[in-house]
């Protein structure tokens, strides 16, 4: 499945995370910002790709703006996002 | 036992992930008032990860769906039976019809799950005149409805009466469904009180859908949640008297008394059926420990 | 004879500031003081070089010292917190050996022992009469008490009082008196009282916060300690200063006359004095008008030394008569020891303040804080930065759970009995690190940019520079 569209969910409030959605050719590229980078920056890339591949979302291009969201937050945000990505029409 | 219910605004994080500690018997994550049209799917997907991840210290969960009619609520019901709330309160319910009709599509997706038909429950929330008036029907419509939840906002605007502290305007609507409730077997909440900040008016409130035989009421804040607590639990000396009255039988018994009596009162089946409803949930709630 | 200046350049060539000397300031004015910039441009505009800065806390406001570093007019700093640039400035490396962090009752003891020595003092004062009688509670700037002023006008070389409303001799009441101060001068404006106290401080909305509080109330209630008599203070943030909200029902329940409330006060504790929840305040800082306002009018509300509020060489201080205080933390580890002074990254973000001086002296310290914030947990096995030692601190509160230090089985005991949820602290580490994940540890490896010195003067620990 690929990112069709431009698309974001979540928030930049602290708990939560701003996941951004773009087309893009090639591998999937994953760009994080965090609150928490040093400390949770491979965990929050892994979160990622998790969710893409179970979406079977391979290419395109996702941006984490991330205000230390727990995982299952994190994981809500980047489904929704890749969901509004990825649906024809809305 | 459930006295208090907290509504968590479902697109939350920062609420969710700390639902479960204001001392709330039961949470209602909010999946339609408090979340904007455009993050009908975000709230989705962060409450149905959140439940996977989180156990909200073990609370009974309740989760609001969208309205029959709504485009959301089969979304809704795909993404949160699967869940297993104890709960999902359904909004603008306005017959057993609608009942039947969310149950129905329930069933069919507990067995596209593999989960027993049933599982999840429903407390619909009445905040039409409509439901008002049809509430002993929507009370009795369907096993899984085993507790309604009155909207005082939405009602009072369907009836066209302005919303006031006193509540005047919802005294026939609670005392409706109090009597509909009672005569289906099921629980009754009473609808949230709106004003964050009134304290002694929460404790008005809550005092008064108690006395009218509500078995407790919705929260929109944390902070009213102790003060409802404290309304719908026994008070010390409903457990004392209730103690009195049950150890008053046996005494009565003893004496070969037909009628036993306690402070010139006649002790009848009501009094002590009501005794032991208070033993009971201060049982339940660890309120037992006051005396000797 | 008047000691009034021409001019503040005039008042520091009368006072022989030289490279290399010591100047201090206090931080009563907050993030609303004019004074300290004004007086190093001034020095810089002299050419003067090398200076040492005692403050007794540091702003965002101070900025402008980073430039100061920079440009070699100052190139060491004593003080009891820091934030903002400077703090970010200072963690990376800028100054050419550490900051010295003492707290509020280590400063005054470090000038007693000679440890730390000032040659000028600045002192900002809201009032001031020409011949350096100085009261905190008049004038545009007022910022009420001037406890940590005091130490600096006993212990430095030379004092230069610094007014914005100058009044005729003798001015009353004076907190600094004329025996202690050489030079007065003038200013257009000490302060912006916006930065100086909140007009009311407003307690937190945080349903999480007050969760916490809550249940610190519940904790002081089962400690034993409510009883007449009873002594209590607070931080001015978050669930710390709802706590007093809390506290007050129970003590009217109880039936309880408390002895006084200490430290920087809030309109919150002045209520609870004016409705004789407490018989006196004892006020090093005042956080917001009203109390500004108490301590002017009632006379049952003190102002106190830093030396009297917290010092260890004093022959008795405030905090040794504490029954309760509830403190914040960055950090708390496996072992009860709390920072203060670095964020989770290794960045200086505060300091102690009286932290470790009221946690050493109350008959119980309470640290509350969230389980997790964002999503960094509050329990660590070690904390990247000691500011109060662990055996000097004896629950800690979360909105998930307490845990009381092994040090204090019969407090564990009361808190069990009375239905509190303890936990073992490692049992409440790993409910944490449940929500967050295992956060990966950090470790700054820089040079030394701080040191934490504690209250006995001795360094207890290091702040290293981040990149």
């Amino acid at each position: 499945m690929n990112i069709l569209r431009a698309a974001s969910a979540g928030t930049l409030e602290s708990s939560d995370a701003l996941v951004m959605v773009s087309p893009g050719e090639g591998e999937l590229a994953i760009d994080i910002e965090s609150v928490v980078l040093p400390q949770f920056g491979a965990v929050i890339r892994q979160a990622v790709e998790e969710v893409a591949r179970e979406m079977g979302v391979t290419a395109g291009i996702v941006r984490v703006n991330d205000r230390g969201a727990l995982e299952c937050t994190l994981r809500a945000r980047v489904e929704t996002a890749l969901l509004r990505g990825t649906e024809a029409g809305t | 036992m459930i006295r208090s219910l907290l509504f968590v605004p479902g697109n939350s994080p920062a609420m969710l992930q700390n639902a479960d500690i204001h001392g709330a018997d039961a949470l209602i994550l909010d999946l339609e008032d408090a979340v904007a049209l455009k993050e009908k799917d975000g709230a989705r997907a962060l409450v149905k990860h959140a439940v996977k991840a989180l156990n909200f210290g073990g609370l009974p969960l309740v989760i609001r769906v969208n309205p029959l009619g709504s485009p959301y609520l089969e979304d809704d019901l795909l993404a949160m039976v699967p869940l297993r709330p104890a709960y999902l309160m359904p909004t603008k319910v306005s017959g057993a019809g609608d009942i039947q009709r969310i149950s129905a599509r329930m069933a069919e997706i507990e067995a596209s799950r593999g989960m027993k038909s049933g599982c999840v429950g429903l407390l619909p929330l009445i905040e039409t005149a409509l439901g008002v008036e049809n509430a002993f029907r929507i009370a009795s419509s369907d096993p899984r409805v085993q507790g309604m939840l009155l909207g005082a906002e939405d009602l009072a605007s369907d009836l066209g009466a302005a919303r006031s502290k006193a509540g005047r305007e919802i005294f026939y609507a609670r005392g409706r469904m109090v009597m509909a409730a009672r005569a289906a077997g099921i629980l009754v909440f009473d609808t949230p009180f709106t004003d964050v900040d009134d304290e002694e008016g929460l404790e008005k409130d809550a005092g008064f859908a108690k006395s009218l035989g509500f078995d407790g009421k919705a929260a929109i804040s944390p902070r009213h949640v102790a003060a409802i607590n404290l309304a719908f639990s026994p008070t010390v000396v409903e457990i004392n008297y209730a103690r009195e009255v049950m150890a008053a039988i046996p005494k009565g018994e003893e004496a070969g008394l037909g009628v036993v009596s306690l402070h010139g009162k006649m002790v009848d089946k009501p009094i002590v059926e009501r005794a032991k409803r208070v033993l009971a949930a201060a049982r339940q709630l660890g309120l037992e420990g006051e005396d000797e | 004879m008047s000691k009034l200046a021409g001019s503040l350049r005039e008042a520091i060539t009368a006072c022989g500031l030289k490279d290399g000397m010591t100047v201090s300031f206090h931080h009563h004015l907050r993030n609303g003081d004019h004074t300290l910039n004004q007086v190093l441009a001034e020095i810089a505009g002299m050419g003067i070089k090398n200076l040492r800065i005692e403050a007794s806390s540091l702003f965002a406001v101070h900025a402008p010292l980073v430039e100061h570093i920079k440009n070699g007019v100052v190139t060491a700093i004593g003080t009891g917190y820091m934030s903002g640039p400077l703090a970010r400035a200072v963690s990376e490396g800028i100054l050419p050996g550490p900051a010295r962090f003492r707290t509020h009752g280590g400063r005054p003891a470090a000038m007693e022992r000679g440890t730390a020595r000032v040659d000028v003092a600045f002192i900002a004062a809201p009032a001031a009469d020409p011949m350096g009688n100085l009261s905190g509670v008049l004038g545009p700037a007022a910022c009420g008490s001037l406890g940590y002023a005091m130490t600096d006008a006993r212990y430095a070389g030379k004092v230069v009082a610094l007014t914005d409303h100058l009044l005729p001799y003798p001015l009353f009441p004076a907190s600094i008196q004329e025996d202690r101060v050489d030079y007065v001068v003038q200013l257009s404006s000490i302060g912006n009282p916006q930065g100086i106290v909140s007009g009311t401080t407003r307690m937190t909305r945080d349903p999480v916060a007050l969760a916490i509080a809550r249940l610190a109330a519940r904790v002081i209630e089962h400690s034993g300690l409510i009883k007449d008599g009873f002594s209590f203070q607070t931080g001015a943030g978050g669930a710390s200063l709802a706590v007093t909200q809390y506290l007050k029902p129970i003590m009217r329940r109880l039936n309880v006359r408390g002895s006084f409330g200490l430290g920087g006060i809030t309109g919150y504790l002045v209520e609870m004095l004016e409705e004789g929840f407490f018989d006196s305040l004892l006020d090093v800082q005042c956080f917001d008008l009203k109390a500004v306002a108490s301590i002017r009018d009632n006379p049952r509300h003190q102002e106190i030394s830093a030396a009297r509020y917290a010092s260890p060489l004093a022959k008795s201080a405030a905090v040794d008569s504490l029954d309760a205080v509830v403190l914040g933390a960055l950090e708390i580890d496996t072992d009860f020891n709390v920072n203060v002074h670095a964020d989770s990254n290794g960045i200086i973000a505060g300091g102690s303040g009286g932290h470790a001086d009221t946690a050493a002296g109350a008959k119980l310290a309470i640290v509350a804080a969230p389980l997790f914030r964002a999503r960094l947990p509050i329990i660590v096995d070690r904390v990247l930065c000691v500011t109060t030692p662990g055996d000097t601190v004896d629950v800690l509160i979360t909105q998930r759970g307490i845990a009381v230090n092994p040090g204090q089985p019969e407090l564990k005991d009361r808190l069990v009995r009375a239905g509190l949820p303890v936990y073992d602290i490692v049992k409440l580490k790993e409910m944490a690190e449940g929500y967050t994940g295992v956060p990966a540890p950090v470790k700054p490896e820089g040079k030394v940019v701080g040191e934490v010195e504690y209250r006995d003067g001795r360094v207890i620990d290091v702040i290293r520079a981040v990149r």
